[in-house]
């Protein structure tokens, strides 16, 4: 144990909180003092007013001022985050002008004699309560929206000035509830050292402004507002998640040297940056990405991805009411197909089931999901959404270079109907006179083993083969991976797994589809030699890993990968296999 | 002057088809309302359309009263039947 008094910072005792871990959002190592931002305002009292006049006179300078103020931070955000970002604060505005916000407000004040600001926060109150009881999720969350908004108002008519963090003058861990839009809008960022929120996730809104900004970002820590007071200190890894409130010294010490550590290797990869994925002794593959969603084209440049290895649909079908129409996700397919030029972008078809629920599609609760109607299986005994799908990828193929995989596969006969429906599609598009690219090449997920153990047969239908790796093991080896009970047995390292993949590979080069794999562990980097040595064409990784592995593979020769591969090859049982990889991790 | 018409476009009368309803009545002088589901609201409020929670297939009503109530009527006709003119903007 450390001692108490003299080992910590910010006069609060050490281990008096312990870890908490959160959703990781954004990475990077943060040390820093805290600014907890309240979103309470005061209660406001009911008390009568004598004179309703100039209540309301009040009420419409308020208004005036909160409008003003919203024009600044539209300008603003425009600036920094974008005109789509900016809307939110057009769509606030009109909120000010509205009949229905606008005469309750004035009714009460009229008629019950009551201060603008009660009136409003009762009128706001209602209409929360209205869009908070609807069925939509898009349109329960609008409430927050009301909110912001009223609030907004309601400072400018307590005569509270709004937090202004444009204004910020120290650098600063902001820790709030869930940062408003109108809160990440206007930040300083160069003030802002992390974010840690009660809210949120990888995917809410502040998480993808923390990525784009480039701020450490833990979220969903559930009750740090309350933990944390402003001036507090606190240390975080925004790639772990893990958030040490109230660190002692040599924790400070320890992040400290981390971030260094940290900040030069972004450097030394950041100069990897538009060189080829190429060994030490000429051999070429390729680094591709994982996404789930337009919005992380930034990344595919920024960590210079050499195309898409796997852009799941799932997530454009997901957190909504109904499914996406052919126009939305051609949208999405084209934006993503545009933004990659010549590189190729493999799509692939919706893949639902498993862990993965989306409820309009009403699949029925099953026994045993992860072995029911998920993917290809559910695409084949539902055409409509199949159909829609394939129609949007074909139309935005004309934008780039468009591969298409399916997930899934068990059997030859899959490919061999999705391939007809494929056609089908294709053949109805051009007799509507609609240009489709001539050369799409065509793929499947290997995931399931049936399908790893006769990737000869399949490898003469399509173009490509991707191994899934997540599922490979699970299915393999007889284990859930959702499990945690026999979580140890879930092994990327278990001989049957590496030989699959091994024949997967084999059989690929033997009858000319390229092999690939999108798995994670495409991205474990003690297995990449591996891999490599097997023979694997592409790599397709969250994109995050990309630059790394650049790295690794340009000081590998392909000659000592193949020896490699070769002895795992050999060997029966896990543990003898992770020996040999750690040997030659040691080496290089 | 009134007119029935029926939402088309899929997200139903979210924020911003709601408000680009809105700001097509506000052009208008004369007194625009919705009816639907045994309510009426302004068609002059976005929280007011919002919060009737149309959907896709929903029916509803315009209903206008003044000067340019024909022209009105007309121009949210179509709006609607457009998909709110935001097709495009996935």
């Amino acid at each position: 144990m450390e001692t108490l008094s003299a080992d910590s910072v910010g006069g609060v005792e050490t281990g008096k909180v312990q870890a908490l871990k959160g959703k990781s959002a954004s990475a990077g190592f943060v040390v820093g003092q805290v600014l907890v931002l309240q979103s309470d305002l005061p209660t406001v009292s009911q008390d009568k007013i004598a004179t309703p006049e100039l209540e309301i006179k009040k009420f419409e300078e308020a208004l005036l001022a909160a409008k003003e103020e919203l024009n600044r931070l539209k300008i603003q955000a425009e600036k920094t985050l974008g005109l789509d970002k900016a809307q939110i604060f057009d769509a606030h505005a009109l909120i000010l002008e509205d009949p229905e916000l606008l005469d309750p407000v004035k009714n009460k004040i009229l008629e019950a004699h009551v201060s603008a600001a009660w009136a409003l926060q009762q009128t706001s109150l209602d209409i929360q309560k209205i869009f908070q009881q609807m069925d939509d999720a898009y349109l329960r969350e609008r409430a927050s929206d009301v909110q912001d908004v009223t609030d907004r108002v309601l400072r400018k008519l307590l005569g509270l000035s709004s937090l202004d963090l444009s204004v910020l003058q120290e650098e600063v861990v902001l820790v709030a509830h869930d940062l408003t839009p109108s809160q990440t809008a206007t930040m300083r960022k160069e003030k802002v050292l992390g974010i840690l929120t009660d809210i949120g996730g990888k995917t809410s809104h502040t998480a993808i402004l923390a990525r784009t900004l480039e701020i450490p970002a833990v979220l969903g820590l559930k009750k740090i507002t309350s933990l944390l007071k402003t001036g507090d200190w606190v240390a975080f890894d925004g790639a772990s998640g893990e958030v040490i409130p109230y660190p002692s010294a040599s924790v400070v010490q320890d992040f400290k040297a981390k971030k260094e550590i940290d900040l030069k290797q972004r450097k030394e990869l950041e100069s990897l940056k538009g060189l080829e994925t190429v060994t030490a002794d000429g051999h070429k593959v390729h680094l591709c990405a994982n996404i789930g969603t337009p919005v992380d084209i930034p990344a595919l440049k920024k960590y210079d991805a050499e195309g898409v290895g796997l852009f799941r649909t799932e997530f454009l079908f997901m957190d909504r009411p109904h499914a996406p129409t052919e126009q939305e996700q051609f949208e999405s397919y084209k934006a993503v197909l545009e933004a990659m030029g010549s590189k190729q972008v493999i799509i692939r078809t919706l893949d639902v089931g498993g862990d993965k629920e989306i409820p309009y599609l009403e699949i029925p609760k099953e026994e045993n999901p992860f072995l029911g109607l998920r993917a290809i299986r559910y695409c084949l005994r539902h055409q409509e959404i199949f159909r829609t799908q394939l129609r949007a990828m074909l139309r935005a193929s004309v934008y780039g270079n468009l591969g298409i995989m399916f997930p899934m596969i068990s059997r030859v006969e899959e490919v061999l109907e999705a391939k007809k429906i494929l056609a089908e599609v294709r053949q109805d598009l051009e007799s509507q006179n609609l240009k489709i690219a001539e050369n799409i090449q065509i793929g499947i997920m290997i995931e399931i083993p049936s399908a790893a153990v006769i990737a000869d047969v399949f490898a003469k239908e399509v173009d490509f083969l991707s191994l899934g790796t997540n599922d490979l093991i699970q299915y393999t080896c007889a284990v859930d991976r959702m499990n945690q009970e026999i979580s140890d047995l879930y092994d990327s390292y278990h001989p049957a797994v590496l030989r699959l993949i091994a024949n997967v590979i084999d059989a690929g080069k033997r009858h000319n589809a390229w092999v690939g794999m999108c798995g994670e562990m495409a991205s474990q980097t003690d297995l990449i030699p591996v891999l490599l040595g097997m023979g694997l064409e592409e790599f397709s990784q969250t994109p995050t890993a990309i630059l790394k592995s650049r790295q690794m593979i340009r000081s590998l020769k392909l000659s000592e990968a193949e020896a490699l591969a070769k002895e795992v090859l050999s060997l029966g049982t896990s543990s003898e296999i992770q020996n040999v990889i750690k040997k030659f991790g040691s080496e290089i | 002057m009134e007119v029935q018409v029926e939402i088309r476009n899929e997200e139903g009368l979210h924020a911003r088809p709601a408000g680009a309803f809105v700001k097509k009545a506000a052009e208008f002088k004369s007194l625009i309302e919705v009816h639907a589901n045994g309510q009426i609201k302004s068609a002059k409020s976005l929280m007011g359309l919002m919060s009737l929670g149309l959907t896709k297939g929903a029916q509803f009503k315009i209903v206008a009263q003044g000067v340019d109530a024909a022209d009105a009527v007309a121009t949210l006709q179509k709006l609607v039947e457009n998909k709110f003119d935001l097709a495009g903007h996935a």
